[in-house]
């Protein structure tokens, strides 16, 4: 994890471990406990930290970690979840709520109801999927911080 | 009511946050799924749900959740206490099952929603 603060405001970045779903979650903490610091209003950290987990936990889930950059700016909160997994094949059916491809050992785990990409969508003022199969997978998701 | 009144009702124990038994309660959530817990609570204070791994601190820590209700027997492990205590987040564990449990908590007047 490294922390930066320059002009265009404080950068934060973690790697996503693979295949560790104890750990999933751990960035997402972090980033959490940062906002509640900076006195970022309860609203926007709840979205935040709901938006971000489950794209951690579906870094886990389907594309073995990677990495998020958060830049917390006096407009925004932006998340870019970054990983080197399989793409996802269809954009369109993953963001439908209940579409899964989870493996029913995710779904024991509380996962893979099809919710993950949905709800990333539904807590977030803007989100943008570039992936590619083979590639990997790039998400970026803003919320807006009102006032 | 608090989290104790909940102890009390659900004949459960204490795994985590036995400090933090005093803390008034209005309203619960139950679910083994993690993501729609994460989709549609809003504001609840308590989880009800079967589940029984680290992401279900983790689920409580997103939401502000402050008490997780175990059910039909399920115990937390290891690194789920470290997480709690770490949260005070308070862990109750109970024999009921879901169904039961809810039941007995709606009865006491915790409030649900809809989605």
């Amino acid at each position: 994890m490294s922390e930066q603060t320059g002009t265009s405001g404080v950068e934060l970045k973690y790697m996503v471990s693979p295949d560790d779903f104890t750990r999933a979650g751990e960035a997402s903490s972090k980033v959490k406990n940062i906002l509640k610091q900076m006195g970022i209003s309860p609203d926007v950290i709840r979205k935040v930290s709901i938006a971000m987990y489950e794209g951690e936990i579906n870094m886990v889930i389907h594309a073995h970690g990677g990495d998020i950059t958060v830049t917390i700016t006096p407009e925004e909160i932006r998340m870019v979840l970054r990983d080197d997994g399989p793409g996802i094949p269809d954009v369109e059916k993953a963001m439908k709520a209940g579409y899964s491809t989870a493996p029913e050992q995710v779904r024991a785990l509380g996962f893979g109801a099809g919710m993950g990409l949905p709800n990333m969508q539904n807590y977030t003022d803007e989100m943008k999927v570039e992936t590619e199969i083979g590639v990997g997978t790039t998400i970026t998701m803003s919320v807006h911080i009102e006032g | 009511m608090t989290v104790k009144d909940i102890l009390k009702a659900l004949d459960a124990t204490v795994s985590s946050g036995s400090e933090h038994l005093d803390q008034e309660i209005t309203s619960a959530f139950a679910s083994d799924m993690m993501s729609e817990v994460l989709a549609y609570s809003k504001g609840q204070s308590v989880l009800v749900t079967g589940l029984c791994n680290p992401q279900v601190i983790r689920t409580a820590e997103m939401l502000d959740i402050t008490c997780i209700v175990l059910i039909r027997g399920k115990e937390a492990n290891e690194e789920m206490i470290r997480l709690a205590e770490e949260r005070n987040l308070v862990i109750l564990e109970t024999k009921y099952i879901m169904f039961s449990a809810c039941g007995i908590l709606y009865g006491l007047g915790l409030e649900g929603g809809t989605t």
